[in-house]
């Protein structure tokens, strides 16, 4: 566990160098997801201590969103007395991509879950 | 505070000791976690109805308790920023499940870069569509494009292209919220049933906050979701600044 967040973080401070490279173009996270990805599949394996770390963190992923929400609620209250425009935009626009996203992949390829996977969607 | 002479003795001392604990960072660290684990457990036991999401019910409970006791959100800052650090190891950590799905995911490419582009061009059409009827400001307008990339990528478009970072973090993280409780209905009433398609919709129209919706449900809607998320970025960062140009 400790030693998969090592790597987990190692690969996220070459993301934060990469970034410094291209002038901060790309957030440091996402450059580490690539640089991490890119070795990942190299390999061809993915070592144990990786994947405990990498699960475990991703099994509360919600909880690493919260100290952000919170400061932009804050915000988001006041603004709300600004006008319906953003809240309206907000809506109907996240409708349509998802809407959009998901009836183009569908047209797109076959579906692909596994035949024993039989599940009702959340 | 001048009431304390008017309180016995042991409120006195837990005043004194909640102004101790609200001045270090074990409060917002505690806080969060305690908030977190709260909503989670709501969350499972309804069976992850969309509408008891885990990140919403959080942030209710942690800006009550910050208003009822006066707190400020930089003194809350102080120990969230633990939890929040994480947020960029986490996103490391994507690159897990994207690996495991590898093969799979790289023969699929065009038809999910289409799909993603279809998405996005719909996202920012319809924002910036409903926007401009409802006359709003320019740099509302400028901080509602990048509405639906993931919040640090929507933050550095909208400072380029004349809107404000601020509201750009408020609009990215309002719709990331607002994707992970309306995708399950909406999905559901299009009659999309593959897991695959469902969690690359939600991560291209809702990101990170949309991405933990899809993980919390399946493990494929996750690694679909995070790679929507993932493309969303990418591209987002290189084509929105010029799109900019053509639609503000």
């Amino acid at each position: 566990m400790i030693k998969g967040l090592a790597v987990l973080m190692v690969f996220q401070s070459l993301g934060e160098l990469a970034s410094r490279l291209l002038h901060g173009a790309m957030p440091g996270p996402v450059l580490g997801l690539i640089l991490l990805l890119a070795f990942l599949v190299a390999n061809k394996n993915i070592s144990s201590s990786v994947a405990t770390a990498a699960d475990g963190l991703l099994a509360h992923l919600s909880i690493f969103f919260i100290p952000a929400a919170v400061g932009v609620m804050l915000y988001a209250s006041a603004l709300a007395e600004t006008g319906a425009a953003w809240v309206l935009a907000i809506l109907l626009s996240t409708v349509a991509a998802i809407t959009t996203t998901a009836l183009a992949l569908r047209a797109l390829c076959k579906p692909s879950d596994p035949p024993t996977d039989g599940h009702e969607p959340k | 505070m001048s009431t304390n002479t008017i309180l016995p003795t042991g409120l006195d001392k837990l005043a004194e000791i909640w102004v101790y604990l609200a001045a270090t960072p074990l409060f917002g660290l505690t806080l969060t976690l305690v908030a977190y684990v709260t909503a989670d457990a709501v969350y499972q036991r309804s069976n992850k109805f969309p509408l008891a999401n885990p990140v919403l019910i959080s942030v209710v409970l942690i800006v009550t308790v910050l208003s009822a006791s006066g707190t400020s959100y930089q003194t809350y800052f102080q120990g969230a920023q633990f939890v929040h650090f994480l947020l960029g190891t986490a996103t490391v950590a994507l690159a897990v499940p994207l690996a495991r799905l590898w093969n799979e995911l790289a023969s699929r490419a065009l038809p999910l870069l289409t799909a993603m582009l279809v998405g996005a061009t719909a996202s920012v059409l319809v924002a910036l569509g409903v926007a401009k009827l409802l006359a709003a400001p320019p740099t509302m307008m400028a901080s509602l494009l990048p509405k639906s990339v993931t919040a640090p990528i929507a933050m550095g478009i909208a400072e380029q292209i004349g809107g404000s970072p601020t509201l750009a973090a408020v609009f990215a993280i309002s719709t990331g919220i607002f994707g992970a409780l309306i995708a399950t209905p909406l999905l559901n009433a299009l009659g999309i049933r593959d897991w695959s398609q469902r969690g690359f919709a939600v991560g291209v129209a809702a990101h990170g906050i949309g991405t933990a919706r899809a993980y919390s449900v399946h493990p494929r809607a996750g690694a679909y979701a995070s790679l929507g998320m993932g493309l969303h970025a990418l591209l987002g960062a290189v084509l929105l600044p010029w799109v900019a140009r053509w639609l503000l």
